[in-house]
């Protein structure tokens, strides 16, 4: 899993049907500073009723499906928590 | 699995069911002298490890299903877990001889 950040939604109405149900949102990975890696974002399922400007943890691969109610929908990355607090301890 | 040195703690209550009661902590890969070997990811922990440690790793579902939930056939968004707490790790001389 890794840490991101919520920056935006994804709309696509012609789509594979197994994603009817999908909310799509745009996720910026986070740096090991905590920060959006620039331009790289991924479109993310979200899991977590979160958005926008939220601090998450998604699962990517197939586990990724593994994260939605219905079996089974092609997604690869899904947004499975809203992160309250990520202390760094030890910088390396 | 990877060596990865634990370099932080997540803490997150709105998530999904399959991460209630886990402990969820940041790692950083590193190479033999725990030196940044990678960019960083999370891990369920199932070897109570904790920051500063160094750790094993395991980034494979089944795997990590059988580990948590103990079927690989379960339903479980998790792909890796913290499976050992390092002791030592010994790299042979360049030559390889003993």
């Amino acid at each position: 899993m890794f840490l991101a950040r919520v920056v935006g939604s994804v709309v696509a109405t012609v789509k594979y049907e197994g994603l009817e149900g999908a909310k799509l949102l745009l996720v910026a990975p986070l740096d090991k500073n905590g920060q959006a890696k620039p331009g790289a974002y991924i479109v993310a399922c979200d899991e977590a009723q979160s958005g926008p400007g939220d601090t998450v943890f998604c699962v990517s691969a197939r586990e990724a499906s593994h994260a939605l109610p219905v079996r089974f929908v092609p997604v690869d990355a899904a947004i499975v928590g809203v992160v309250d607090r990520a202390d760094r301890e030890v910088i390396l | 699995m990877i060596l990865g040195r634990v370099t932080g703690t997540v803490v997150s209550t709105v998530k999904h069911p399959a991460y209630e009661g886990h402990k969820l902590l940041m790692v950083t890969p590193v190479d033999e002298h725990g030196r940044r070997a990678g960019d960083d990811f999370l891990a369920v922990d199932s070897a109570q490890a904790g920051a500063g440690d160094t750790v094993l790793v395991l980034k494979e579902g089944n795997g990590v299903r059988q580990i948590l939930v103990g079927d690989p056939t379960a339903v479980l968004p998790i792909l890796e877990t913290i499976v050992a707490v390092v002791d030592l790790v010994q790299v042979a001389p360049a030559g390889g001889e003993r």
